[in-house]
């Protein structure tokens, strides 16, 4: 695998929305080249080598090619926007859309994140080790297919409205959330490791939402049905299951009708 | 003699009352008299009478006062400050007519900016709720003849829209509704006792926040499963005694507000209270509307969405295409974020109604404003671009709260040399062009474009 390094040089006064940080823009180029890559700054139109110094050299596709940000990234947006492979690892904090709408690969930030991180993805690998925003996986405003694959991790805590319009892939929160967990979502797994304030699977027809803390106020279109020992992301325990949103449309399978689950950890 | 000028649309709420009638002097300057408009709307005719009102621009001078300069040295300022700053915000119009918001089009698209309007802090997450989960709504015509269960659901009417409530939700007798008030079923879901929960049969109390939770309860006992025994601090009897009288109504209609959109969850409950009309659908029939605050907020809705796909929040600083996403390109956000440098306030009051933190970014860059009045906002500014008052000394189109177009009159000849919204957008763009070297293109707007044959 070949590295590309990218060291900040200069913060940005409005946003920089560097569109083309991606393995997919940067493979088969010159460090040269990457520096020339266009983004925004504004109405202004600046390039990658205004706001980073640009070394080492990118592999011949996007799946050789790693990207270091070797700094903060506070002020920059669209990181991995819509890459298809290859990995970005930024060591610092990174602003919105981190690996949004993205296909494959991996993104690493150590720091945090802000808000829509892995909206509209399609696949590949989110680690962020600090915390994020609102809108983790979340769909695109009005767009009613959002999230279909991959994985997010967090490991601090989120925002609100955690994988809306979910229809696959995995988020996982190590740390608490506030409200609107998998909102009219249609498929895929949320697992939450901290307490919740509430709202959780509201509007939801399919899919599953594991919390391992609190949930401080349930939804009243969620029923208890039976209590279930899981696994869940390597913590065995007992759960209550609930099923739900009973106010929501549900789809029927051989004459019955499919509900969303919710796994809430049984108090001990 | 004094005239009488009949069906004149009121400039205050999103009501937009078309029956007001106006008494004006002889010399078609002053208003004496205000026929059938509320309190608010009384007082705004009248406004306008005061020898007070500011007829030219004022630019902050280097020791802080203001002066007085000439219109084409604010066009000037406001062209140069838009064209270089990187991203401007323009923000506004609650109170000002179509014209004036499609001209302003022209100069963000020219500037690259944000152009942004009051439902950013009010209605706008109404707008993502209807974007995800469409929009079952009807005209206030509608309501008044039909609606026989009315549910106010975090609005308060009696205060906010004053005629409403007697034109077309509470009070009327409809074609359907002969017996007015007596006819309805009025439901009010306000965490405190406003005066249109006072007149309600049914006031669920709940508790502040907990909107969503009490939706989703309607929803679960529509689709007959059982509730908890108290929701949002609601008690389930009453609950199953409110869906049970929208079930029987023969024709519901939910209207919402502030309540809904500014409280935790914001566009969600607007989202499912959607969905709970659309289920309340498979027993009767059922509507629900955004109670708009201003008489043509619903208006930048309605143009911007025409011009550029998007009603508000619209990033036209890619310079290709527009980008929306409240969080990203909403007005607050934005200066919060410190993501934008130049700031322009347009028939609004940014400096009362937004957050003060808010303010304080966006005052580290230009300020403009563009108001017929002094307010918060145009005090803080760097400049301050006085217009005539939309439907008191300048006419055009209005959309009322339910997307209802109308044409507003001009009750008082305007102040001399000042113009409306529109004529200033218009040279404010005319001047950006020729800074700029390009020329302008006015596409249709050109034969109807009153600028600048009108201006004395």
């Amino acid at each position: 695998m070949a590295t590309v390094t990218l060291k900040p040089t200069k913060t940005p006064t409005i946003m920089f929305e560097a569109f083309n940080i991606t393995p997919d823009a940067f493979a088969g180029k010159t460090p040269a080249q990457i520096a020339a890559l266009e983004g925004r700054e504004g109405k202004i139109k600046v390039t990658i080598g205004d706001f980073f110094e640009v070394s080492g050299s990118p592999g011949a596709t996007a799946a050789e090619t790693d990207i270091v940000i070797a700094g903060d990234c506070s002020r920059v947006k669209y990181i991995g926007n819509k890459m298809t492979a290859g990995s970005i690892t930024v060591n610092g904090n990174a602003d919105m859309y981190v690996g949004g709408w993205m296909k494959g690969g991996k993104i690493h930030v150590k720091g945090n994140v802000h808000s829509f991180c892995g909206i509209g993805m399609e696949g590949g690998d989110i680690l962020i080790d600090g915390k994020a925003e609102n809108y983790v996986g979340c769909a695109y405003r009005g767009d009613w297919r959002g999230m279909k694959d991959g994985t997010i991790r967090i490991k601090g805590s989120a925002g609100n409205d955690i994988g809306t319009f979910m229809l696959g892939g995995t988020i996982i929160i190590e740390n608490n959330a506030f409200i609107h967990v998998s909102t009219h979502a249609e498929g895929g797994t949320v697992i939450i490791k901290g307490d919740v304030e509430g709202r959780v699977g509201g509007q939801m027809v399919k899919g599953d939402i594991y919390i391992l803390g609190k949930v401080q106020y349930m939804l009243p279109g969620f029923k208890k049905i039976e209590v279930v020992e899981k696994e869940v992301d390597g913590v065995k325990g007992t759960f209550d299951h609930y099923i739900g949103d009973l106010g929501e449309r549900h789809p029927k399978s051989k004459g019955k009708e499919i509900f969303a689950n919710l796994y809430v950890k049984a108090a001990a | 003699m004094p005239k009488l000028i009949t069906q004149v649309g009121c400039p205050y709420c999103g009501s937009s009352c078309d029956d007001i009638e106006v008494l004006v002097s002889d010399d078609g300057k002053k208003v004496l008299e205000v026929h059938n408009a509320c309190t608010i709307g009384n007082n705004l005719f009248h406004h306008a009478n005061d020898s007070t009102r500011p007829m030219l621009p004022r630019k902050r001078q280097p020791d802080g006062s203001m002066k007085e300069i000439s219109y084409d040295e604010a066009v000037d300022y406001t062209a140069k400050t838009l064209l270089a700053a990187k991203k401007p915000l323009i923000f506004g119009f609650g109170s000002t007519n179509c014209e004036g918001m499609s001209a302003v089009g022209r100069v963000a698209e020219k500037a690259g900016a944000v152009l942004d309007n009051c439902a950013s802090i009010c209605h706008g997450p109404s707008f993502l709720a209807i974007f995800d989960n469409g929009y079952p709504s009807c005209t206030l015509g509608e309501v008044k003849n039909r609606a026989d269960c009315v549910v106010f659901w975090g609005c308060n009417p009696m205060h906010a829209h004053p005629r409403h409530t007697s034109r077309y939700s509470i009070f009327p007798r409809g074609f359907f509704t002969q017996k007015g008030q007596m006819q309805r079923t009025i439901i009010s879901v306000d965490p405190r006792v406003s005066d249109t929960a006072k007149l309600a049969d049914i006031h669920y109390m709940l508790n502040q926040g907990h909107d969503y939770e009490l939706f989703d309860a309607f929803r679960t006992v529509l689709r007959g499963h059982d509730i908890p025994d108290e929701v949002a601090g609601i008690k389930k009897e009453q609950i199953l005694q409110g869906a049970e009288a929208m079930k029987k109504a023969r024709f519901v209609m939910i209207f919402f507000g502030m309540g809904c959109t500014h409280t935790d969850g914001r566009n969600h409950n607007v989202d499912i209270a959607i969905s709970l009309t659309r289920d309340l659908n498979t027993h009767t029939k059922a509507s629900i509307m955004a109670m708009r605050g201003h008489y043509n907020i619903a208006g930048p809705g309605q143009v911007w969405s025409w011009q550029f796909g998007f009603p508000y929040c619209i990033d036209l600083s890619k310079g290709s295409h527009a980008h929306m996403n409240p969080g990203e390109t909403s007005s607050v956000d934005l200066a919060m974020r410190d993501e934008v440098d130049c700031f322009v306030n347009v028939g609004t009051d940014a400096g009362a109604h937004w957050p003060i933190d808010a303010v304080k970014h966006v005052k580290k860059h230009p300020f403009i404003t563009i108001d017929p009045n002094f307010c918060m906002a145009s005090e803080i500014s760097d400049l301050h671009i006085p217009v005539r008052i939309a439907g008191v000394d300048e006419g055009g189109v209005v959309y009322r709260m339910d997307n209802v177009p109308i044409q507003f009159k001009a009750v008082l000849k305007g102040l001399t040399g000042v113009p409306s919204d529109e004529e200033l957008f218009d040279m404010i763009y005319e001047r950006m062009c020729k800074l700029t070297l390009t020329e302008p293109i006015w596409l249709a707007a050109l034969e109807h474009r009153k600028y600048p044959s009108v201006v004395s």
